[in-house]
């Protein structure tokens, strides 16, 4: 009977595993979970310093042209589908007065213009990224992106996806009020 | 069977295949370029690295790297370039961090419990002699051994 004391012992490998397996499933079903998500490396940085054509009129546009206020940087292109459902809300957004700059992420400037023609042109400016070195010193790794950049050109915020007026209203909105007190 | 691994041997070193060709001026650098390449992570993807993925992304970012060695930047200007914009989502070897403490020393830590585990165990099994009989067990045990034969 003295070679069995701590036979609960054996029971500890298997509380281990019921533990783990507790923990993985609690984050996997939690409803913030997502694999998808890139943590944002430029929020808190600095606007990149560029030097690219405007999209219309070919005017050369720099980090100093466009920063001084706050404003959303929006990262589209006519090749994204997930871009012409969230137009129809920039072109809202720009109405209410929100100053948006609009970055023409690796596509053909002609179609571009077109596309503002077509469904509203809610910019202030657009910058012609056709190489995607802007899109690169931003961290994009996809359409549509829009960042939050307050008056001193300091990014305060990245949103990955279509902006819609929910996610607007419960969030983003709050976000963009932010900027002004910056 | 041996059929079937084959088909799946071909397969496998197909999906590592990337589509351009880069020149470059020293082995040293395409040693360079190709260890970068695997251990990059592309931020597109769920799980691939810059070698494995045909997205747009990465095959950007593969032209970063090859832009950035042939301007003469090492390994770790590249990966801290990359890092920068994409943090260390694009590292498919995070740095030791605060977060990252448990993943690191997550085995090293289980494995000293498992030798413990085996110390203890084994030292119990050899303090704890497996007979400890009375004299008057012994005997009896002795009368029993003697009356087998």
């Amino acid at each position: 009977m003295a070679q069995t004391p701590k036979r609960w012992l054996l029971l500890l490998p298997a509380c281990f595993f019921a533990l783990l397996a507790g923990v993985f499933f609690n984050v996997l079903t939690t409803e913030e979970y997502d694999p998808h998500h890139v943590p944002s490396a430029t929020v808190g940085g600095t606007f990149p310093e560029f030097s690219l054509p405007a999209l219309g009129d070919g005017q050369l546009l720099t980090r100093d042209t466009i920063i001084g206020k706050p404003l959303l940087v929006n990262v589209w292109a006519t090749w994204c589908i997930s871009c012409r459902v969230e137009h129809g809300f920039l072109n809202k957004l720009a109405a209410e007065g929100v100053p948006i700059v609009g970055v023409n992420y690796k596509d053909d400037p002609t179609a571009a213009s077109k596309w503002l023609e077509d469904l509203g042109d809610p910019y202030t400016q657009v910058i012609v990224d056709q190489d995607g070195t802007l899109g690169l010193d931003l961290g994009v790794y996809g359409a549509p992106e829009t960042y939050f950049v307050d008056g001193k050109g300091v990014i305060q915020h990245k949103f990955t996806g279509v902006l819609t007026v929910d996610l607007w209203d419960t969030e983003l909105k709050a976000i963009y009020a932010s900027l002004l007190g910056h | 069977m041996r059929f079937l691994f084959l088909c799946l041997v071909c397969v496998a070193s197909f999906s590592y295949a990337v589509i351009e060709t880069y020149e470059f001026n020293a082995p040293e650098e395409k040693a360079t370029y190709d260890t970068l390449i695997e251990e990059l992570r592309c931020p597109k993807c769920q799980n691939q690295n810059l070698a494995g993925s045909n997205s747009p992304i990465a095959k950007d970012l593969r032209a970063k790297v090859y832009t950035l060695i042939q301007e003469g930047k090492d390994k770790d200007d590249i990966v801290d370039y990359l890092v920068a914009r994409y943090g260390n989502f694009v590292r498919y070897e995070p740095p030791v961090t605060f977060s990252t403490l448990l993943l690191w020393g997550g085995p090293i830590l289980l494995l000293l419990i498992g030798l413990l585990v085996i110390f203890f165990m084994q030292r119990q099994s050899t303090t704890t002699p497996s007979s400890t009989l009375t004299k008057t067990e012994q005997e009896a045990l002795d009368a029993l051994l003697k009356g087998a034969d």
